[in-house]
């Protein structure tokens, strides 16, 4: 795992695993969203809008995804001191934050014609707009450490990435512990209560946009990586035009 | 249910949003990936 988070060679992988990944998942979700669009049936109750379920159950999936990414890098970085877990943690957050959006947004438009509302305030939809707000803080906060560069600004971001991993076990019990509009799990390790008609267009959707996020991760990666280089190359360099100037100064 | 509603403006609106959405999200990584790359390179002094 060490061996993989060498900047240099995680640059050479990143390289060529980025256009594949953001390639083959646009390929398979707009395979997946046109089965589930044009070719899956209307279910019995919910009729037409069941198709909403191949765009708002990904989002769902990633948007608490996304939080377990940072969760994860935001532990390797306080325990092992690991630059590139830092950088992972600030590139999981847009796309977090972006699938939590669309899942709230499609699920309001989904609970209009199903529950009669556009919003309720239970348990699995405010949970779900709590973490929204982590993902906004947690931008907000990455961006007032970035200064900082991985010191003691980017530890507190770190610390609040896992502090704020708790809403995630609140979002998936949510529908069990309280009474909610929303149906509770309907596929859970293992076992699926959807019909597989509905399932597999679901299943190629989610690994879809699983590929998208993945993909979307490893640019912004590169990004803030190749941000970070350009930056201490300038430095580097005025530093060196300054000493250069103050040593033809003293000759003079 | 509310079986008096067409679903369809529903369902296209959901569609959009999520659609829309994602693409935007990729063309803009994917962009700013390029322009500080580019811009690292810059400083390089390869360009």
């Amino acid at each position: 795992m060490h061996g993989f988070a060498n900047p240099a060679r995680f640059l050479r992988l990143a390289r060529w695993m980025t256009p594949l990944l953001l390639v083959s998942g646009l390929v398979l979700v707009a395979g997946a969203l046109a089965w589930g669009l044009f070719y899956a049936p209307a279910d019995r109750l919910m009729g037409e809008t069941v198709r909403i379920l191949y765009i708002h159950v990904p989002s769902a999936w990633l948007g608490m995804g996304g939080w377990t990414t940072i969760a994860i890098a935001s532990l390797v970085e306080l325990v092992w001191r690991h630059p590139l877990a830092t950088i992972a943690a600030r590139a999981a957050a847009l796309p977090g934050a972006v699938f939590t959006a669309i899942c709230l947004a499609t699920g309001s438009i989904w609970g209009r014609p199903t529950w009669g509302t556009w919003w309720v305030w239970d348990g699995r939809l405010t949970s779900m707009l709590v973490l929204l707000f982590l993902y906004f803080a947690y931008l907000a906060l990455a961006s007032a450490a970035q200064k900082d560069g991985i010191g003691a600004g980017s530890r507190v971001t770190a610390i609040f990435g896992l502090v704020g991993a708790i809403n995630v076990p609140i979002i998936n019990r949510s529908v069990v512990w309280w009474n909610s509009l929303h149906q509770p799990a309907s596929i859970t390790m293992g076992k699926s209560a959807i019909d597989p008609a509905f399932l597999w267009p679901l299943l190629i959707c989610a690994l879809g946009f699983s590929l998208l996020f993945g993909g979307v991760v490893l640019a912004r990666m590169r990004a803030i990586l190749a941000n970070f280089q350009a930056e201490a190359r300038l430095r580097r360099r005025a530093m060196a035009s300054e000493a250069l100037a103050s040593v033809e100064g003293a000759t003079a | 249910m509310n079986e008096g509603l067409d679903h369809w403006p529903f369902v296209i609106a959901a569609y959009s949003i999520g659609i829309g959405g994602t693409l935007a999200m990729v063309v803009w990584s994917w962009l700013s990936m390029r322009r500080a790359e580019a811009r690292r390179d810059a400083a390089k002094g390869r360009k």
